[in-house]
């Protein structure tokens, strides 16, 4: 078995419907979890970019990205391991507000976090926290005594280190790429 | 597209309001497609009616249950290489079709389905006859598209053709609500040629073809195995131009049959699991293994740690993906198999490998003596399968089509039958979908109804599609049928016999008279069980103007050999 390894794959495409059921099928017909997955609109008018958090091989996340690829609505797949991307994570942690006004240890815990605070009513105090995931592990680690109300972390959004980019790619591969239909066969 | 003499297709000028479904009709006819296979339903039933003001334009073969229509619309597009057109209601309609979208998937071959669908207002409603067609054919399609607007139709009807046939090829379904049947659109049609985020096929690499060109010219002994993507690609002649000057034996994938002449002097076989022994043995003792148009499947590699250890490997292919998926390939040529080997015959050098290749009908004499001739030609006992199709191959002249349902006839016909004509061979190979015979025949006499269609059936798979029947009879399609009925789900008992103590459990099969259910149908037909009567009745058969039945009763337990067996070496083939 090979070593397993946290991958970040970027999936461009268009945006049409049905198309991350078609990704998603991909990682279930393999029995990959995805760890966390986000979609948005890219710069690019039109074009969609999906960011995908796995636990695999560097032989099988090769694989996926091929098939992913391989859709007819996907411009272009790339996969990443941590190092050559940048990356965050987003938390939103709730807690009550008599946990805060009883001492000021939440508020120390803002400051050392660089947490934000979000809204402040009589019940509930909402905090913010961006970062890689264990770092918003551990503010809720922290919290914990205090109790937590409500937690929620996001997908990962990523960009990435190297400089090339997608429509260099993209130019590449339609230069690369024969576009009429095979030969039409004459019968004999 | 206009025809010869410039008259339109059809009467409807561009910019012309019409209904949605005339307008999938008309998108249809620019597409060339002049045949269709279907069968109609509540929700597609406004297309059925568009049909009918067409019909002096386009066949449409009314099937007996919808995965015969994809089954058919398959076969016709590998026989002719342009998409195959099925047309189906919603709901069950669409649902019926799946088994032919997974075998058309992994085949790789141009279907384009279409399926009615509920009115738009009730799509997540629950409605009669609603499925989400979409969600339940995404695994099993290249592509596939819900149409809710009639001015949606020629686009996604262009470009659904497009994806279908470009590239790898595969099936499409575009399902299409009722609303958007009934509704107007100003007809316009404009053919896909380019679609942003679709590169159907990469442009061959010429530094790739100048390695693989130092790989072959260095080559002692080299291998040749050709699948499909020689016939997808209409490479035959290319083929055969490249391993002529470079004196390669050639041998083809199930698939691949008849992509190159069985009785050419370097034809060495078919390889995998039933495959000829030569071939399979030879993998593993070839210097060089090119690998064109095929994609290393299980069947064929057995046991992949021990396949072609020795060998370098190269490997034409259309798709990417493909490349290294099973096997690691030393240099990957990634485009058209027509394009690249035309690149690479001029810089290969002219040269002999005698020696190489008679070790190759040494080979072939050993599995001759031992397996081949003693299943073509026992005369006493009963029939066997082999004589069966060693007799039609010989009384057709190896100049068929030759179509097969799954199991052990479809391995024997595959050893068996010898092509003398590409393009002629029709069989499921990576589904290996029992019933997929007999509506194959079907599209295959639809496709070429000038050329004689056999199809070679087990008593099992017979019974999973037998209602084609009415198809066959009904559209008068002279299809030649042969049951070669041994009373058992062969193949499932061989693997009994040999891997599971010969425990039997649910493989016998007590069979109805195929004869007399044919003959309901009003097709003649003879029954075999002495091998006297054999040949009169092949020629029955053969000579025969309309479709004809033949079934023969064949030894009940007669094991298929040589044979791989499943996860071993390709060196180790068994032959009892
Ligand atoms: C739809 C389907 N169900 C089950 C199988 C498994 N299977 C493979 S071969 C075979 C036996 C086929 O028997 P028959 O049609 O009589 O042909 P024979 O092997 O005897 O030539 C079966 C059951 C299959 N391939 N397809």
């Amino acid at each position: 078995m090979e070593n397993l390894q946290e991958y970040t794959i970027k999936v461009y495409s268009e945006n049409h419907i049905g198309l991350l059921n078609r990704l998603t099928i991909i990682f279930t017909r393999r029995k990959i979890n995805i760890e966390s997955l986000t979609t948005s609109e890219y710069h690019i008018p039109g074009v969609h970019s999906f960011t995908i958090v796995v636990n695999t091989s560097e032989s099988m996340v090769k694989k996926v990205v091929q098939q992913i690829e391989k859709l007819v609505d996907v411009l272009k797949a790339f996969y990443y391991q941590t190092d050559n991307i940048i990356y965050q994570e987003i938390a939103l942690y709730k807690v009550p507000t008599s946990a805060l006004t009883h001492t000021n240890e939440i508020e120390k815990l803002v400051r050392q976090y660089n947490a934000r605070i979000l809204e402040v009513t009589p019940d509930y105090t909402a905090l913010e926290k961006t970062g890689h995931k264990e770092e918003t592990q551990e503010l809720l680690e922290k919290l914990k005594p205090f109790g937590i109300l409500e937690f929620v972390r996001s997908g990962r959004v990523a960009i990435t280190k190297p400089m090339k980019e997608l429509a260099v790619h993209l130019q590449e591969k339609e230069d690369a790429t024969n576009y009429t239909n095979h030969t039409n066969i004459t019968v004999e | 597209m206009k025809t010869k003499k410039d008259k339109p297709l059809y009467n409807v000028k561009s910019g012309q309001e019409i209904t949605g479904s005339e307008a999938l009709v008309l998108s249809l006819l620019e597409e060339g497609v002049d045949r269709i296979f279907g069968y109609p339903g509540g929700a597609i039933m406004p297309v059925y009616d568009a049909l009918y003001d067409y019909l002096d334009k386009i066949e449409h073969i009314l099937v007996r249950h919808e995965q015969g229509a994809a089954h058919a619309a398959e076969s016709y597009a590998k026989i002719l290489g342009k998409p195959g057109v099925a047309l189906v209601t919603s709901g069950p309609g669409a649902t019926n079709l799946i088994t032919g979208l997974a075998n058309a998937m992994i085949d790789s071959t141009a279907m384009v389905c279409i399926s009615g669908q509920v009115p738009s207002g009730l799509l997540g409603t629950d409605a009669f006859q609603e499925t989400d067609v979409i969600g339940i054919t995404m695994p099993v399609t290249k592509w596939n598209y819900q149409i809710t607007h009639p001015w949606e139709i020629p686009g996604v009807m262009a470009k659904a053709f497009y994806i279908a046939s470009t590239g790898r090829p595969g099936p499409v379904m575009i399902d299409i609500t009722k609303d958007a049947q009934f509704g107007k659109l100003k007809w316009h049609y404009e053919k896909c040629t380019k679609i942003r985020s679709y590169f159907p096929s990469p442009k061959v690499q010429p530094e790739k073809i100048d390695e693989a060109a130092k790989l072959i010219n260095a080559a002692k002994k080299p291998l040749l195995i050709a699948g499909q993507g020689i016939l997808i690609s209409n490479a035959q002649q290319e083929l055969e131009t490249l391993v002529t000057k470079a004196d390669i034996p050639v041998t083809t994938t199930l698939l691949g049959l008849s992509a190159f002449p069985s009785d050419h002097p370097l034809y060495v076989g078919m390889p995998g699991m039933h495959g000829n022994m030569a071939p399979n043995i030879k993998t593993n003792e070839c210097d060089l293994l090119i690998a064109v148009g095929m994609r290393f499947d299980d069947r064929i590699t057995g046991k992949l740690e021990e396949y072609a250890p020795q060998a370098k490997i190269i490997h034409f292919e259309i798709d990417p993906s493909e490349i290294g998926k099973n096997v690691p390939i030393d240099v990957p040529i990634i485009g058209d198999a027509k394009e690249a080997l035309s690149l690479l015959i001029p810089k290969v050098k002219k040269t002999s490998h005698k020696e190489w290749i008679t070790s190759f009908h040494k080979e072939y004499e050993n599995e001759y003596d031992k397996v081949i001739r003693p299943a073509r030609h026992s005369d006493q006992g009963e029939i066997r399968m082999d004589e069966v199709v060693h007799l039609i191959s010989e009384k057709s002249e190896g100049k068929a089509i030759v179509v097969t349902d799954v199991g052990q006839h479809q391995m024997v016909t595959a050893r068996n039958y010898r092509f003398k004509t590409s393009r002629s061979w029709v069989t499921s190979g990576g589904l290996g979908t029992m019933g997929f015979g007999l509506p194959a025949a079907v599209g295959a006499k639809v496709a070429r109804p000038d050329r004689e269609v056999i199809a070679f059936i087990g008593d099992g798979g017979f019974q999973m599609t037998i209602q084609e029947l009415g198809t066959i009879a009904q559209s008068n399609l002279p299809v030649k049928i042969v049951v070669l009925n041994n009373s058992f789900l062969g193949m499932v008992r061989q693997w009994q016999d040999m891997f599971f103590d010969k425990r039997y459990s649910f493989t016998e099969l007590v069979n109805p008279d195929f004869i007399t259910i044919a003959s309901g149908y009003g097709i003649r037909g003879r029954f075999v069980s002495d091998r006297k009567d054999l040949e009169s009745a092949i020629d029955d058969l053969i000579k025969s103007k309309d479709a004809f039945i033949l079934e023969v009763k064949v030894m009940k337990e007669q094991n298929v050999f040589p044979m791989v067996p499943s996860g071993e070496s390709v060196s180790n083939m068994r032959i009892e």
